[in-house]
C-alpha cells in the first residue's frame, strides 16, 4: 500500500495570527479516520513534519497549522500549484463509537483543527455535539463560524477575555452536561480538563516525532496499559489509560 | 541481469541492503507498506535482558541533512522479544535476520545471546557496544579495545552463529577497536553507530533532547562513515557491514568500494518508509551505469 501521496496546493491562506489553512488536492483514500495526522516532507528539512488532519474529503485534504518553527514557516510561504510529498493515514484517530448522543469537543489553539472533521462526522452520525474553542486572545480565534455552520453549538473562551467568554475552556466545561468528550490542545489544558471532566473521553496528544509511523520509538509514552507510541498507538489516548 | 548477491560469513543475502537496528522495529510496521522480503535482511530493534522504556521525551531533534535520536534502547526485553515480537516478525519476513543485542555487563550480553541463539531465523548477531544513549554500558564497551574484546569472547562462547560487532565512531582510532574485536574472534564488524551530537532550542535556550545529547545520523555523516569503513578495511580481514547516512543506491556502491560487504540503511527509513525498497529497486540501474556486473566484485575496490 503506497502511503506516500503527492498533493498539489489548491489554497494556502492566513486564518488568524500565525495560523494558516492549506487545501490540497490528492488521493485521500488512506486517511481512514478523523483525528489522524499526516507527515509532510519539506524541501531543505530532513525529518517530515507531522500535522493533524482538519478534514479529508474525496480528493481534498484540509490542514490547519500554526507557524511554530522552520517547517511551518516554509509551509506558510507555499503557493497554489506547488506540490507536497505527504505520508498519509497516520495514527489511530478518534473512536466515534463511544460518543453518546451529546458529545463535547474541546479544542485549545492549534488543537482545534482535528475536531472539525470529528464534529462533521459526529453530526453525520446523528449526534448533537457541543464545541468549546479556547484561545489566548481575540486575534487567534479561528473556525468558530465553520463549526456553527456544521450545526454544532459553539462556545469560545479567551484567556484575556477579548473575545467570547473570559477564561479557559474548563470554565465553560464545568457548566455543561455531555455524554462523552474529545479534546485536542496543549498539555496544561489537558491537565485542567482531567480535573473537571464528568465523563470518559479521548485526548489527542502531540510529541516530537522521528518517523510518524511507529518505527523509531521517538515519541513513546507510558500508559496504564503499557508503553505506547504517540504516532502509531496514538495520538488519541483514552482518559482511563493516561498517566498524568 | 546484474548479480546483487553478497555473503556475510556464510549467510547469503540476495542484495546488500539491511535496514539498521532501531529504524525498522521488527519489520511488521513496514510490512503493512510493502513486501519486506525484497530486503537482503534486516537488523531488528536492539534487545536487552530486561525490558527498557528508554529515555524521556523529546528524544528526536532535526539537523541539517540528519537527525539526533536519544531513544535509549527501548525494547520489551529478550523474553518478550522471543515470545511476542519474533513470531510476528516471522509472519512477514522469511529470510535470516540480524539480531542486534545490547548489555550493561558482560554477563548480560552473554545471557541475551544465549537466549536468542535458539531462534532459527536469526542468521547473524550484531553486538552493539556503541550505543551513545545509555549510561554504564553501551558505548563504554566500545571505546576501549580490551573491553570490546572481552564482550566478543563472552558472546562467541554462547553461539555458533556469526558474531558481528557494532562499533562507535566516538573514539580516537576506530581501527584499534576493530583489530581488537577481530583478534578476539569476531566474525565481522558493523560500522558506524551514530556520532554523539546535540541541538539547543533558541526559544527555550535549553537542549532540544531531554537527555541533552543523542546520536547523530543521516546523510550528513556519510563521509565520516565512509572514511572509517575505508580505514578499518585496510586493517582487518573480516567482513564489514557499512552504515552511516546511506540514502541511495549510489551510496551503497560507494560504501562497498570503501570496503563494506553489505550496508545498513538507518535514518532514511524514518523519512521515507519505502527507502530501503527504493534503494534495492534502483541498484540494477546504478550498477549498469557504472559497469558493475557482480556487486561482490567491487568490495574494497577503492583501495
Amino acid at each position: 500500500m503506497e502511503q506516500i501521496v503527492i498533493f498539489e496546493i489548491e489554497k494556502n491562506e492566513k486564518l488568524a495570527k500565525d495560523v494558516y489553512r492549506m487545501k490540497l488536492i490528492g488521493d485521500t483514500k488512506n486517511i481512514t479516520k478523523t483525528g489522524q495526522f499526516v507527515n509532510i516532507k519539506i524541501e531543505g528539512l530532513y525529518l517530515r513534519r507531522p500535522i493533524s488532519v482538519c478534514l479529508a474529503e474525496e480528493n481534498e485534504l484540509t490542514l490547519i497549522y500554526k507557524v511554530v518553527g522552520k517547517g511551518t514557516e516554509k509551509m506558510a510561504e507555499m503557493k497554489k500549484g506547488e506540490k507536497l510529498d505527504i505520508l498519509v493515514g497516520l495514527g489511530n484517530g478518534y473512536d466515534t463509537s463511544k460518543s453518546g448522543e451529546y458529545p463535547l469537543l474541546v479544542g485549545g489553539g492549534v488543537g482545534v483543527p482535528p475536531l472539525y472533521g470529528l464534529c462533521k462526522e459526529l453530526i453525520s452520525m446523528g449526534k448533537k455535539p457541543t464545541v468549546i474553542l479556547g484561545f489566548n486572545t481575540a486575534d487567534e480565534v479561528f473556525l468558530q463560524q465553520e463549526f456553527c455552520e456544521l450545526g454544532a453549538k459553539v462556545y469560545v473562551a479567551t484567556a484575556d477575555g477579548s473575545y467570547g467568554e473570559k477564561g479557559f475552556v474548563t470554565d465553560v466545561m464545568i457548566k455543561l452536561d455531555y455524554s462523552y468528550f474529545y479534546t485536542c490542545g496543549p498539555e496544561p489544558m489537558f491537565r485542567a480538563i482531567e480535573k473537571v471532566a464528568k465523563t470518559s473521553g479521548q485526548f489527542s496528544f502531540e510529541e516530537r516525532m522521528g518517523c510518524g509511523f511507529g518505527a523509531c520509538m521517538g515519541c513513546s509514552c507510558k500508559t496504564k496499559y503499557g508503553n505506547k507510541r504517540i504516532c502509531k498507538d496514538g495520538p488519541v489516548l483514552e482518559r482511563e489509560e493516561i498517566i498524568w | 541481469m546484474v548479480d546483487t548477491k553478497v555473503n556475510l560469513s556464510g549467510v547469503e543475502l540476495d542484495n546488500p541492503v539491511i535496514p539498521a537496528s532501531g529504524t525498522f522495529g521488527y519489520g511488521y510496521e513496514f510490512a503493512e507498506l510493502y513486501d519486506i522480503n525484497i530486503l537482503g535482511s534486516f537488523s531488528f530493534k536492539g534487545t536487552t535482558l530486561q525490558p527498557r522504556f528508554g529515555n524521556p521525551t523529546p528524544r528526536i531533534a532535526e539537523c541539517s541533512e540528519g537527525m539526533i535520536n536519544s531513544v535509549g534502547l527501548q525494547n520489551p526485553g529478550v523474553d518478550k522479544v522471543i515470545s511476542e515480537e519474533i513470531p510476528k516478525m516471522a509472519k512477514c519476513f522469511n529470510k535470516p535476520v540480524v539480531a542486534n543485542v545490547s548489555g550493561f555487563s558482560l554477563d548480560e550480553y552473554a545471557q541475551v545471546v544465549r537466549r536468542l541463539d535458539s531462534v532459527p531465523q536469526i542468521g547473524i548477531f550484531e553486538v552493539n557496544i556503541s550505543c551513545p544513549n545509555v549510561h554504564n554500558g553501551g558505548m563504554s564497551f566500545g571505546t576501549d579495545p580490551k573491553n570490546a574484546a572481552d564482550v566478543v569472547k563472552r558472546v562467541k562462547a554462547e553461539t555458533n552463529k556469526p558474531v558481528y560487532v557494532k562499533l562507535t565512531p566516538n573514539v580516537t582510532d576506530i581501527t584499534e577497536i576493530a583489530v581488537a574485536c577481530e583478534a578476539a574472534g569476531a566474525d565481522g564488524l558493523s560500522l558506524i553507530n551514530t556520532l554523539l551530537g546535540m541541538r539547543i532550542d533558541l526559544k527555550t535556550k535549553k537542549p532540544v533532547i531531554a537527555n541533552k545529547m543523542g546520536g547523530f545520523s543521516g546523510p550528513a555523516i556519510f563521509p565520516v562513515a565512509l572514511q572509517m569503513v575505508y580505514k578499518v578495511y585496510e586493517k582487518v580481514n573480516i567482513p564489514i557491514i557499512g552504515m552511516g547516512g546511506i540514502s541511495s543506491a549510489e551510496d551503497v556502491i560507494e560504501m562497498m568500494l570503501a570496503g563494506a560487504t553489505a550496508v545498513e540503511v538507518g535514518a532514511a527509513n524514518l523519512v521515507n518508509p519505502y527507502a530501503s525498497r527504493d534503494i534495492i529497486n534502483d541498484l540494477e540501474r546504478v550498477m549498469k551505469k557504472y559497469n558493475i556486473e557482480r556487486l561482490c566484485d567491487i568490495i574494497g575496490g577503492a583501495h
